[in-house]
């Protein structure tokens, strides 16, 4: 694979990057959103398109973030706001691998319930949310039974 | 799914099949007597965090029909939780002395949370100690919806075909979440009338539009009083309201009388998980429609065949 992800070619209305990841095909208005859920907004150099035309979608947001490689954890959070997403691994400015995101089926420890009156928000207690609808995505806690759509879940710290 | 050592967290675990079996226990119990020797050499805790009269005493008066011993606190004057205790280390070391758990908390997801540690304890090597809710803040309260259920077909000698009628605090009474949640198992009509913003939680409504369940919602008694099997009251909860002001903008706006009774079937019951402040009048206990005394008495059956399937291996 040659071509680099996030439609840089044509136009380069956003830079390429030599060494990193591309997250490309979020849903308009999503991508600050997103980096920072991955925190990715702390020192990592850091491109965002808002916007940007898809010839799949219409519009598109994208991310792209240099020397940083995401876990599958992390893939499959961002699969929460953006199921649609793919992920590109990029090494000296080649597109090295490609990947679907998927959406988790628990998401344990990192997201907080949005029900004050949860255990988990009283007591320590780990949470852990359980995917109970895939379109749209909806989640809830596996203690109280609160259930968010997805883009309205709340990450931890 | 067997009964032994199984957790009463969620009505939702439960199919009809299931609720079906325990009402038939119950049945039997009713008509046939308790067997005081089934559960003899047990021991029952009751770890209730928040006032309770009727699910407190009709769970250590089933555990006593049954032979077995009760260890209890109720409300959390004079134990380690007054020292900051964490829910975890008080399940943890009761789960040592009991066989079964049955917890009153006023936090949403405790219990399923202390059936989770008593989950992890048996992972480690220890004996399963099943964990059953007697109501979890704002959440649910599934022992209170088995006896509701058991009630509605004792009285109308069906479920399946009713229109049920639920009437005040629907968005933080865990009985109707409950009892909302198991009617979607059967086919009926739900009435659902509240303040605005007092009205069942969306996500429930939902619930029951994906089972089919007809559904609607109201604002006064007198629109549902005369097609209604069952009229199920609650009481607007004052230690639920986040703010006092809200409290008192909805505090009796729902009263029966004899009067609000009038254009309603001879058959329709009135249901209560009770305690009432001031939503029935006291004038209303004696109509032959009233039923939420019988509906407190049925609490010991069927809380009686919970603890005889989840502890005595009885089906």
């Amino acid at each position: 694979m040659n071509a680099q992800a996030g439609g840089a070619k044509k136009g380069m209305i956003v830079s390429p990057i030599e060494n990193g990841t591309v997250i490309d095909h979020l849903p308009p208005g999503k991508a600050v959103r997103i980096a920072q859920m991955l925190g990715l907004t702390e020192g990592a150099v850091v491109i965002i398109g808002q916007n940007l035309k898809s010839t799949k979608y219409g519009r598109k947001d994208l991310i792209k973030v240099e020397n940083r490689f995401l876990t599958d954890e992390e893939c499959s959070r961002i699969a929460l706001f953006a199921p649609n997403a793919t992920v590109n691994i990029i090494r000296n400015s080649e597109l090295v691998e490609k990947r679907k995101v998927t959406i988790p089926d628990v998401v344990e420890g990192i997201a907080v319930c949005s029900n004050a009156n949860c255990i988990t928000n009283k007591e320590p207690v780990p949470t852990r949310m359980v995917t109970v609808s895939r379109s749209p995505v909806t989640i809830a806690c596996h203690y109280c039974g609160y259930e968010v759509k997805a883009e309205d879940l709340r990450f931890r710290g | 799914m067997g009964f032994m050592n199984r957790d009463i967290v969620s009505i939702r675990d439960f199919s009809r099949e299931d609720l079906d079996s325990i009402f038939g226990v119950a049945r039997r119990m009713e008509k046939e007597g308790y067997d005081r020797g089934l559960l003899k050499g047990k021991r029952i805790s009751l770890l209730f965090y928040e006032p309770s009269t009727r699910t407190r005493l009709s769970f250590q008066a089933a555990a006593q029909s049954l032979g077995a011993d009760t260890v209890w606190f109720a409300g959390v004057e004079g134990t380690s939780v007054m020292k900051g205790e964490t829910l975890k280390d008080t399940i943890e070391t009761v789960a040592n002395y009991a066989d079964a758990i049955v917890i009153r908390h006023p936090y949403d997801g405790a219990a399923r949370w202390a059936a989770d540690i008593t989950s992890r304890r048996a992972a480690r090597g220890e004996k399963k100690v099943p964990v059953i809710n007697g109501g979890d803040g704002r959440n649910e309260h599934p022992t209170q919806t088995m006896l509701d259920l058991y009630t509605i077909a004792q009285s109308q000698g069906r479920i399946d075909g009713l229109t049920i009628a639920m009437v005040g605090d629907l968005k933080y009474g865990r009985t109707v979440h409950s009892l909302a949640y198991a009617l979607g198992l059967y086919s009926c009509r739900i009435r659902l009338v509240a303040p605005e913003q007092l009205q069942m939680p969306h996500h429930i409504i939902s619930y029951l539009a994906s089972r089919g369940v007809e559904c609607t919602l109201h604002t006064s008694i007198e629109e549902v009083i005369g097609e209604a099997d069952i009229l199920y009251m609650t009481r607007i909860q004052r230690e639920r309201f986040p703010d006092e002001n809200e409290y008192n903008k909805v505090r009796g706006v729902y009263r029966v009388t004899r009067k609000t009774l009038q254009p309603a079937k001879p058959t329709m019951r009135v249901m209560h998980p009770l305690p009432r402040v001031d939503e029935i009048s006291v004038d209303v206990d004696d109509d032959s429609r009233s039923y939420y005394f019988k509906q407190a008495g049925n609490g010991v059956p069927i809380r009686a065949a919970l603890l005889a399937m989840v502890l005595g291996g009885i089906s």
